[in-house]
């Protein structure tokens, strides 16, 4: 047929492809209008803040541009015997630069991350060096304290000379460069960071468990329950839902305490002793009580939308058929509500993960997780850096379980209403 | 066979405690037969169906199965088979899988199932659809897979609620001699509930017409649409022409009534005798234009509207005060003289004019 290689004309004689792009360019210009405040919202909001973390997380210029004249002489140096004069000279310069311009705090806070020690001996130098004369400066600098005439302590000022560094990361699985350059964990004792990131896992995983299974019998309720008290029972789902956290929290802590309501009430019934009224707060059992309460709703609202689409015949014609009640439950109910138990476990986990409030309030020492550790290197240690590292590494977390459910399921399968 | 192989003994059935919706319901059905229960909606005949199938239970009285009682027996041991109004196919599983459903939970061996799903799908003629998933199938031939499912299992009896109220209307309508004739060749009881009096006048053996949780009548078709025994029946079943009056006299199988401003001789059937209302009933192709003189009942009437239809011609006449009055004339007698506004004679005959009670 000729039709295929002869260009179709409108009856202007346009090729139909041109005229159609005209006709259709008004209206991909309005829908891009229309997305253009959100799309400037996320790149806003969204998309520098994650580059800013990215950016900090692995930044180290610091110490590169407070010793530029060190890292220069440094780069000949093997590393292996204490540097030369050279060395010595130009760190000299550096430092009495830094002095003058009251930064050398910075540079032993930073130095001190790298090795413990660096403080004191930094603080020395300055009080020293004002009277150091010119020439020789190797043995004047190594007189002020017998750590700079230490080669480890030079190896670790060098190992700060590449302006960018994956130390934080490292640091956040409990590893760390040592001077060899090798990637080691650190010993046993301090290894406190793998253990906030197993509970983490463990807490979010139990939390979504908790949340499914209570949820599941709720969302099959509101969906097959009469218009008049599904709606009632839709607003005791949602009720805490805009009931401030911080207020459902707290009202937790006064139910769960050693004095609260719950334990008042054990001791009541006689089933603990009152002078052995078990924890519930301040530990693991707290944390999993009001996170699976906080956390139910976006359980069931994702379930109750999958189910409420649900024929009821489908059950009954599994019944018909001649299936027990579980028989047609589990074989036709079951498999149907999938896409919404995904999206439900989803959407839990991945807020349980990065949960912060809750934790902080009820958790105690036994029950953070990693995003108060996050949130205490934010706020007390000020190391912006490595909490930005440990915040990526969380949101790599979470799209590595996004990946994996894709994988598994489908995302296409998931259905949130 | 068994005459009582279902039976509906004194069931009411209300689901607010203030409103019977199936009110005394009396009902036996044949085995082997096809009964329709046709009705408005709201008039209770899917409720009936509900509570044979066991999704509800009666208020009052007792359903039996070949003799069985079973109000106390659940759904899924009945055996019974059922289509569904939206086919109620399972969406995630494929067609081989949707009828082997019923057979798994039987525990069937695997080969013997098999053959009973050919069987099924070749019945329906869907041979080569098994791995199809519902979505992938068109709403006739997933209404076709929906009666191979409801039948895969050998049930004695399957009941079928508005199967075919989804499809367009040819599809509907060769989809009813599908089921027709497979109810034919394999002698299931089937129960069919239906507002389409077309669909349930072409496929039924006996039809019970419901209204207001009652059965008004149940008969064959032809007896229901010839003969029907009320002013409901006659009203919901086909076209109807309809003189509401009083009787004036009644002797020897016939009855005078007496309208606005004349007297015609009607069939007495729900009537007693002198003065009693009643509205008389007569089928628009039982009345005739320019009528042999034979007929008892012969008037003059003025067309007010003329409407072609192919095979015949509707006539709207305003006959004896009731200017409803449908004629139905063949379109192959070309010399009568239908025009609009022409006076003609009408005649019937009084048998077929059924005084019944008044509405």
């Amino acid at each position: 047929m000729s039709s295929e290689t002869q260009k179709i004309l409108t009856t202007d004689g346009i090729p139909l492809e041109v005229s159609l792009k005209k006709a259709e360019r008004r209206n991909k210009i309005k829908a891009f209008l229309l997305v253009a405040p959100l799309l400037l919202f996320l790149i806003i909001t969204y998309v520098f803040p994650i580059g800013d973390m990215l950016m900090r997380s692995v930044d180290d210029k610091m110490v590169t541009e407070m010793l530029p004249k060190t890292f220069k002489a440094m780069e000949k140096w093997d590393g292996k015997e204490l540097p030369e004069e050279d060395v010595f000279k130009a760190f000299y310069l550096d430092f009495r630069q830094l002095v003058d311009e009251k930064r050398e705090g910075k540079l032993s806070t930073q130095l001190n991350y790298t090795k413990n020690g660096f403080k004191s001996i930094i603080k020395k130098l300055r009080r020293k060096s004002k009277n150091f004369e010119e020439g020789n400066y190797k043995e004047q600098i190594m007189a002020v304290h017998k750590r700079w005439a230490d080669v480890e302590y030079w190896k670790a000022i060098k190992r700060r000379a590449p302006a960018y560094t994956s130390q934080k990361y490292l640091k956040g699985m409990d590893m760390f460069k040592n001077e060899n350059g090798e990637i080691v964990s650190v010993s046993e004792d301090r290894r406190i960071h793998r253990i906030l990131w197993l509970r983490t896992l463990e807490i979010a995983f139990f939390v979504t468990l908790f949340c499914f299974l209570m949820a599941y019998p709720i969302a099959h309720l509101l969906a097959t329950l009469p218009m008049k008290y599904s709606n009632l029972l839709m607003i005791c789902v949602l009720l805490p839902f805009w009931t401030s956290l911080l207020v459902r929290t707290a009202s937790w802590m006064i139910l769960l305490q050693q004095q609260g309501v719950v334990n008042d009430f054990f001791v009541g019934i006689g089933l603990v002793a009152d002078d052995a009224r078990p924890e519930m707060m301040y530990n693991k059992t707290g944390t999993y009580v009001a996170m699976t309460q906080i956390l139910l709703p976006f359980m069931v609202l994702p379930l109750y939308s999958v189910m409420k689409t649900i024929s009821p015949s489908l059950m009954r014609a599994g019944k018909s058929l001649g299936g027990t009640p579980i028989v047609a439950f589990w074989k036709v109910y079951f498999p149907l509500t999938i896409p919404g138990i995904g999206a439900g476990c989803l959407l839990c986990f991945i807020l349980a993960i990065g949960y912060y409030i809750t934790p902080a309030l009820v958790g105690g020492a036994s029950g953070t997780l990693i995003s108060n550790q996050i949130a205490f290197h934010m706020k007390s240690t000020l190391d912006w850096s490595f909490a930005s590292a440990m915040g990526l590494m969380l949101l790599a977390g979470v799209l590595a379980i996004y990946w994996v459910y894709n994988k598994l399921v489908g995302i296409d399968n998931i259905k949130l209403g | 066979m068994n005459k009582e192989f279902v039976k509906f003994d004194k069931v009411d059935k209300s689901y607010d405690g203030k409103i019977l919706v199936v009110k005394d319901l009396q009902l036996d059905i044949e085995e082997g037969e096809f009964v329709t229960m046709l009705g408005p909606s709201g008039s209770g005949k899917t409720t009936c169906l509900m509570m044979l199938a066991g999704f509800e239970t009666p208020t009052h009285g007792e359903i039996y199965l070949d003799g069985k009682a079973i109000s106390s027996i659940p759904p899924h041991k009945r055996g019974i088979g059922m289509v569904f109004q939206n086919y109620a196919l399972f969406p995630h599983m494929t067609v081989y899988e949707n009828l082997a459903f019923p057979l798994r939970v039987r525990k069937i061996p695997k080969d013997e199932a098999d053959k009973k799903i050919d069987k099924a799908l070749s019945m329906v003629s869907l041979q080569g659809f098994a791995q199809r998933m519902p979505g992938q199938l068109s709403g006739g031939q997933q209404q076709r897979v929906a009666v191979a499912r409801s039948l895969v299992f050998d049930p004695q009896l399957v009941l079928m609620d508005e199967p075919l109220g989804a499809l367009d209307k040819n599809l509907r309508e060769s989809m009813q001699y599908e089921i027709k004739h497979i109810h034919e060749s394999i002698g299931v009881t089937v129960v069919y509930v239906t507002h389409d009096q077309s669909e349930a006048l072409t496929m039924s053996n006996r039809i019970a017409v419901f209204n207001d949780g009652k059965v008004q009548q149940l008969s064959s078709p032809d007896e229901l649409y010839e003969k029907p025994v009320n002013s409901f029946v006659a009203e919901f079943i086909g076209e109807n022409n309809t003189f509401a009056g009083e009787v004036s006299d009644i002797s020897g199988g016939k009855c005078k009534v007496k309208l606005a401003n004349a007297e015609i001789l009607a069939n007495p059937i729900s009537v007693k005798g002198k003065g009693d209302k009643t509205t008389v009933s007569l089928r628009p192709e039982r009345a005739l234009i320019n009528p042999s003189d034979k007929m008892d009942n012969v008037h003059n009437g003025k067309i007010e509207e003329v409407i072609y239809h192919g095979d015949h011609t509707r006539v709207r006449i305003n006959l004896l005060g009731n200017s409803e009055f449908i004629l139905k004339v063949p379109n192959s007698s070309s010399n009568l003289d239908i025009k609009l506004g022409n006076e003609i004679k009408i005649g019937w005959n009084s048998e077929d004019a059924r005084a019944l009670d008044p509405k």
